[in-house]
């Protein structure tokens, strides 16, 4: 019972960090109807920025802050340099696109920073309290993820800026009409997308082992969750990622080496889902083709 | 399926031929089918489909002659890197298969490669009397199973959902060698030990080469022999009715609908007929490179695959072949221009994924089109609009 408590926690955590992780392919999606299957290698990058700041600097929160801009900075200009060109081809070619972000990036990172293992330091203690398995670096986590989507939530339903990123995504023409500038707006989805991937980049490292392929995994983890909630529902992400979290836990915490089995759990789940509902959980659209 | 052929051989028959002209193919669209419809074809089609066996039979006759007069006379680190081709060859023809003609993507065939890998080593691991050859075949049977199970699930899915479930796989499946440490070895993974020639083959070769053989060479020679098998099958396949019916779903779904093919059959016996290549592929690095780790299949060598058949040109063998070139050659040749700029060698072995993925970038954005349609996806773009005109 104790080790479930332990387990049920840390998958609501981790879920968390998964969830802000989804929440960014769903927002590029939502804009721009690709997945960015480099969005993991870029939020990697964007960590390795973070962990060599705090190495010159000693300041976890100092890298924080640079973990952020450079995450804003690279989707930015993934978008508008590389993504604009295949943003109306045939999606295929969005994908290896993608793809090749994503070795690139991961390549890119090898080389700069090396491809051993290092730790990564964590902004507050990583032991638990004497009662509950959760470290106040846990909870943290939480509060950032938490206070992230708030932000977004406020973002996309109460601001000016919000309600024109929505109709750019909706009906890119009639947006255009109505004065919006939609190229931006495109821009600046990608580019908020690269700050949250590079927050749950950092969340994910923070007091844990890091290589160039860590996030190799949670991209993975982020699509099936996304997919999970129907891949442009923002509650269906937060949903997927917490499903993916506790599966993640349960698996690595009740199978005998069983944390090498994460991903094919993730996979059992992404084929099961699409079988049987291939729409996702809470899609918004009646029918699509997957 | 030969009294079938009748009805529809020709409603089929018109897109590859529209295809392959469109997009340079080799091959004149001529071939199977002629049985039933004698009017209108010349003697010499309806003398195609013996002579196209014979002619592609003599190509890839030419094409081992010619591996093994390199094998001989390079040697050295050259032996090396010729059986290194000779496992990538069977799996970018696979994916070419795949991809290229039937126009569905896959990120799992590194993970399809480890199937065969690790069927090779724990049948050599328990027994070293077993003929090569039937470890081959089992390794294909394996993993060809193992693709009845993903291309089923694949099927059903296009575009991005596709990619992303089999890069789910690739990711995924080097887990359960690492889980599984009695059977697999877990992250050390197994150690492979190469067949060993027979003596009639030993006399066969000095005889005629006058050189020894060396295991190296010996595991070359089988990697060849089975790449040149490989192709040889898949090129007369893509002749064939099979290789008709991949490319009208890949082109129009409903169009082939109406011609009477049942798309999800034809989509999954693509995916097993590439499931096996790969896993064919997998069972010749086992034997070249004499381990199989967890490591040997991480989502790079998948990605690897893709820009082979991207930048060979998707839907021609002959392009895979180039692709697979490309990967053996160029690793080096970029690792190499890594050191002299005075990188490590740490570094400079991770030149070449960088270079291989600004390459798919530059590609897809420069010749999206240019290299051969670059990847046939038109049609799924047509089968999303469509999709999303119906949402």
């Amino acid at each position: 019972m104790q080790q479930f408590v332990t387990l049920t926690v840390n998958g609501i955590i981790l879920g968390s960090v998964f969830a802000a992780f989804a929440l960014t392919l769903v927002l590029i999606y939502r804009a721009t109807r690709i997945i960015n299957f480099g969005q993991g290698a870029m939020a990697m990058f964007s960590a390795y920025l973070a962990l060599e700041t705090i190495k010159r600097t000693d300041s976890y929160w100092l890298g924080f802050v640079v973990a952020l801009v450079s995450g804003f900075i690279i989707g930015g200009v993934v978008e508008r340099v590389i993504v604009r060109r295949v943003e109306t081809g045939p999606e295929l070619n969005a994908v290896i696109v993608t793809l090749g972000v994503f070795v690139g990036f991961v390549a890119l990172a090898s080389i700069l920073f090396g491809n051993t293992i290092e730790g990564f330091p964590a902004p507050f203690s990583v032991r638990g309290f004497e009662a509950v398995a959760i470290t106040p670096t846990d909870i943290f986590k939480l509060i950032a993820v938490l206070i992230a989507m708030g932000l977004l939530l406020v973002l996309f339903q109460f601001t000016s800026l919000g309600l024109q990123m929505r109709a750019a995504a909706f009906g890119q023409e009639v947006a255009r009409l109505l004065g919006v500038r939609v190229g931006q707006m495109l821009t600046l989805g990608w580019a908020l997308a690269g700050m949250f991937g590079a927050l749950a980049g950092v969340l994910i490292a923070s007091g844990a082992p890091v290589s160039p392929t860590y996030m190799d995994a949670v991209v993975v983890f982020g699509f099936v969750a996304a997919v999970l909630g129907g891949l442009d529902s923002f509650v269906g992400a937060v949903v997927g990622g917490l499903v993916l979290g506790l599966t993640n836990t349960y698996v690595a915490g009740y199978v005998e080496r069983g944390s090498a089995l994460v991903t094919l759990a993730a996979l059992a789940i992404l084929i099961t889902v699409l079988l049987l509902r291939p729409s996702g959980l809470f899609s918004s659209s009646v029918a699509r083709k997957v | 399926m030969t009294t079938s052929q009748g009805p529809t051989a020709n409603p089929t028959d018109d897109t590859p031929g529209k295809v392959q002209g469109s997009r340079g193919v080799a091959g004149s669209g001529a071939g199977v089918g002629v049985t039933g419809d004698p009017a209108g074809r010349s003697r010499l089609q309806r003398l195609t489909p013996g002579s196209t066996l014979l002619r592609h039979a003599l190509l890839m006759l030419l094409a081992f002659v010619g591996a093994v007069i390199l094998i001989e006379t390079l040697g050295g680190f050259r032996v090396a890197q010729l059986g290194a081709m000779a496992y990538y060859i069977p799996a970018v023809a696979g994916l070419t298969l795949l991809t290229g003609i039937n126009g569905q993507i896959s990120l799992g065939h590194g993970a399809l490669m480890a199937v065969g890998a690790y069927t090779t080593a724990v049948v050599l691991e328990r027994s070293e009397s077993v003929p090569f050859l039937l470890v081959l075949l089992l390794a294909a049977i394996v993993t060809g199973l193992v693709g009845i199970v993903v291309g089923a699930a694949a099927s059903r899915l296009h575009g991005p959902y596709l990619a992303g479930a089999t890069l789910a796989l690739a990711v995924g499946l080097p887990g359960l060698a690492i889980w599984s440490e009695e059977f697999l070895g877990g992250e050390q993974g197994l150690r492979v030990q190469p067949p060993q020639a027979p003596a009639w083959v030993e006399d066969a070769i000095f005889f005629v080469t006058g050189n020894d053989l060396t295991t190296g060479k010996y595991v070359a020679y089988i990697g060849w022999a089975a790449a040149v098998f490989v192709l040889l099958v898949l090129s007369n396949l893509l002749k064939s009715r099979y290789g008709r019916v991949w490319r009208a779903v890949r082109d129009d779904e409903i169009a082939a609908q109406l011609a009477g093919i049942n798309l999800g059959r034809a989509r999954v016996l693509a995916f097993v007929v590439s499931a096996c290549c790969a896993g064919v592929a997998g069972s010749l690095l086992a034997i070249v490179t004499r381990l199989t780790s967890p490591t040997s299949f991480t989502i790079v060598l998948s990605i690897y695959l893709l820009v082979a058949i991207v930048v060979g040109g998707l839907g021609s063998l002959l392009g895979a072949v180039l692709g697979a070139a490309l990967l053996v050659f160029l690793v080096p040749f970029v690792t190499e221009r890594g050191l002299d700029a005075g990188l490590s060698a740490a570094q400079a072995a991770n030149t070449a994924p960088l270079v291989f993925g600004i390459v798919l970038i530059v590609i897809m954005l420069a010749a999206p089109q240019g290299l051969v349609g670059t990847i046939r996806m038109r049609y799924l773009t047509r089968k999303a609009t469509k999709a999303s005109a119906r949402a």
